[in-house]
């Protein structure tokens, strides 16, 4: 049976639904236009200058005010080599938490400071307080109950002046940025704002700088001059190996 | 009947407790004023517009009164004076005060009489102006008819006023009850409210008078295009909170957020100007027959839903009596709480059915504002999706008043216009098909559910008590709500903060509230 199954090609890879390359992707979209065969066979035409064969709709659906959903499937015909990528990672395989905190007592001998906030206008905490409060997110304990760490999460909207004249005031080792809110890339310029800020302070050297939310990624931490960038599914412990490693790597001991 | 056999006594010690907190805290209020709730006074007697720097004229001319030293008089005393003595309406003596002709404070002063006599016309024609809003929402409601209960509630967040009218049109065709326009991140630590119709904001769109007017307009279209009063909610909380009362009283709103303690903790305001802040904009939402919601749900996004469910009731109670102190019924009272539990918990779906089951047999007249879950969103659109559905299961179970729906997008984007379109259909077709499923049933005594609800009442009560005996402000300094402390002169805004002087008044408080106060 096992020769009946086709391997997988690593240098050409395209989309499985039930079998393999057959290419299957499901989406979904709205148009600008009121329901009616002509719009699905816009959605289809369209779906085709994607690149798609056998473009269907499978469902349709007035919106109320001229605007049709669609649900369609079709077939990818393009692939990629899957062999040859290579994506810019934090280089860092976590610690647990009691791992962390054996480290740093045995490498750091003193409390790592850090300092954290949603900065600019973002209100939304909940990223900053799942890797800071004690608490943490979904049983992984924030950075507040390490041992060999002190913490400070500095809330909402905090002006990056403010974050900047806290570290200096605390003396901090890292600095953690989160940034929920990315609508029009509102976040850019605010992350942008403390690099810079740090650098006319003399500091951006003597801290790890990192920022993370859901729209964060490692690459677009590094191209902005952060140290690091953490996305969804981060947890304390990967923050906490990542600052700990750097501090003793960098000699900021 | 309890269908929880909650332990009635334990629900009137919680209560009586809670009025003792708020009587306390009562004390405080009428002996103070704020420059937004004086601010809120010149918007209700017309006083409108910005000047060539766009500082609102509200703002100018509170701002005179208090470089004057005048504010604990407040600004009817001011501006009623300034008519006595000039001749003027307040709209015209505000755009003198702007271009430095008047000074409020240095102007000859009439007697007490004299200038009640001049405020009290206008501030009356402002309060029927606000009153004739509320019978037209009753005519329209006879005269169309309005969603069940529990009203599915969206929200629009485009930034730009004239795109979430279009997206506010189409959620009320596909069944939206109530739209919400989110305001621009941000605008909560405004100490004024920005004017005319905006197009510009980030995971919002601003609240202005101009842009409440706009979507209330585009919203009683659409009511009578699909036979059914649809609903206008915005904020009315942050440092502008009665002023957007105001704001919302005069363009015909129907719901308005409102909690003081949620701009404590969540946003750092001062806890002595938001909680005057909060009796005034309570007074005028109560008036106006608007449905405040208050945020509770909040404190399950920072602490866990599980452990803290006890602090979202006593929350609720106390809430309740700030609101009777304001002259505000339990029908206009949308209580907040939230479907927030980590889905991993076995038997979640059983304790969130004994909380939501609990707070509506506690507050049976509340439309209590039921939140849907977004902290255990993870961006598998899919899960969202079911992890909504068990929630409308609740939701229709407990006969729930305000149905925030969750969106399968949640901790991706601002909806979508067919995220917003599937999340209706999920709500409308989990109701219509388990309507009447809570009549039919009863919980076992001993269960899960009823221990579960139980616990928490008795929870709430040890709270209650507690924070009687040690005082509002202590217990938030405590950092027992949301496990956030906040400091009583910390936050923003303490400077808007005034003690009232010998012959300060609110006409509006005693107009809205028939003498009290």
């Amino acid at each position: 049976m096992s020769e009946a199954i086709e391997k997988v090609d690593l240098t050409k890879i395209k989309p499985y639904g039930d079998a393999l390359n057959d290419g299957m992707v499901q989406m979904s979209f709205t148009l600008p236009v009121p329901y009616g065969d002509e719009t699905a066979e816009a959605a289809r035409q369209l779906m085709k200058k994607m690149g798609f064969e056998e473009p269907s709709v499978v469902y349709a659906q007035d919106l109320g005010v001229g605007y049709t959903y669609v649900v369609m499937y079709g077939k990818c015909q393009h692939t990629v080599d899957y062999s040859t990528i290579e994506v810019p990672k934090v280089e860092v395989t976590s610690m647990s938490y009691e791992e962390v905190q054996e480290y740093i007592a045995e490498n750091v001998k003193r409390d790592i400071v850090v300092v954290g906030a949603c900065t600019g206008t973002d209100a939304h905490t909940v990223g900053i307080d799942a890797i800071m409060n004690m608490k943490g997110f979904a049983g992984n304990v924030g950075l507040e109950r390490y041992k060999g760490m002190k913490a400070y999460n500095l809330g909402s909207q905090v002006p990056n002046e403010e974050l900047v004249a806290k570290a200096i005031e605390l003396n901090a080792d890292a600095i953690l940025v989160s940034q929920v809110v990315t609508q029009k890339d509102v976040h850019i310029p605010n992350l942008t704002e403390l690099v810079e800020l740090l650098e006319a302070e003399g500091l951006r050297d003597k801290v790890v700088l990192l920022c993370g939310g859901p729209r964060v990624s490692h690459e677009l931490a590094k191209e902005l001059g952060y140290d690091a960038g953490f996305g969804p599914g981060t947890f304390a412990y990967d923050v906490a190996t990542f600052v700990a490693t750097e501090v003793v790597k960098r000699d900021l001991i | 009947m309890s269908k929880l056999h909650l332990d009635q006594s334990l629900i009137e010690s919680s209560r009586k407790a809670a009025k003792s907190i708020a009587e306390d805290v009562q004390t405080f209020i009428d002996a103070h004023t704020t420059t937004a709730t004086e601010r809120a006074v010149s918007r209700l007697l017309g006083i409108d517009g910005i000047d060539e720097v766009e500082i609102p004229l509200p703002n100018v001319v509170v701002d005179n009164i208090k470089d004057g030293g005048g504010l604990g008089k407040g600004v009817a005393f001011w501006i009623g004076n300034a008519m006595v003595q000039t001749g003027l309406q307040p709209q015209e003596i505000a755009e003198k005060v702007s271009a430095g002709e008047i000074d409020l404070t240095k102007l000859a002063i009439a007697s007490d009489e004299e200038i009640r006599d001049a405020i009290f016309p206008v501030a009356e024609e402002y309060t029927k102006r606000i009153k004739s809003n509320r019978e037209e929402r009753e005519r329209l409601i006879a005269e169309l008819g309005e969603g069940r209960k529990p009203y599915l509630y969206v929200i629009v967040a485009t930034g730009n006023i004239y795109e979430d009218v279009l997206q506010a049109q189409a959620a009320a065709k596909q069944g939206a009850d109530i739209i919400a326009v989110i305001r621009t991140t941000g605008q909560s630590l405004l100490d004024y409210v920005p004017y005319g119709p905006t197009t510009e904001g980030f995971g919002g769109t601003y609240a202005t008078q101009a842009n409440f007017k706009l979507m209330r307009t585009a919203l009683d279209e659409v009511g009578a295009e699909v036979g059914r009063y649809i609903r206008l909610c915005n904020y009315c909380s942050g440092l502008c909170m009665p002023e957007i009362a105001a704001a919302g009283a005069l363009e015909r709103l129907d719901v308005m957020l409102n909690d003081a303690l949620y701009g404590i903790l969540f946003r750092d305001i001062n806890m002595q100007r938001t909680l005057v802040d909060q009796f005034f904009s309570r007074v005028i939402n109560g008036y106006a027959g608007i449905i405040i919601n208050t945020g509770e749900d909040n404190y399950l996004t920072t602490d866990d839903a599980f452990d803290a469910a006890y602090t979202v009731l006593g929350s609720q109670y106390i809430n309740e009596q700030f609101a009777l102190q304001a002259g505000l019924p339990e029908e206009q009272m949308g209580l907040g709480h939230a479907f927030e539990m980590d889905p991993s918990i076995e038997n979640g779906f059983l304790y969130e059915l004994a909380q939501a089951q609990m707070a509506r047999e506690i507050f049976p007249k509340a439309p209590l504002k039921y939140m849907p879950p977004t902290k255990f969103k993870t961006g598998n659109i899919f899960k969202g999706h079911v992890q909504d559905t068990l929630f409308n299961m609740i939701s229709i179970m407990t006969n729930q008043g305000l149905q925030l729906l969750g969106m399968l997008t949640e901790a991706i984007h601002t909806p979508h216009l067919h995220d917003r379109y599937l999340s209706i259909e999920n709500a409308s077709y989990v109701f219509n098909n388990a309507r009447d499923l809570g009549d039919e049933i009863e919980f076992k005594e001993g269960g899960i559910i009823v221990n579960r609800a139980n616990k928490v009442v008795a929870d709430a009560e040890e709270l209650l008590t507690q924070i009687e005996k040690d005082g509002l402000f202590p217990t938030i300094e405590g950092g027992k709500f949301g496990g956030v402390k906040r400091s009583r002169t910390g936050g923003k805004g303490l400077d808007g903060v005034a003690k009232r002087d010998e012959g300060y008044f609110n006409p509006f408080v005693e107009l809205m509230l028939g003498g009290a106060r």
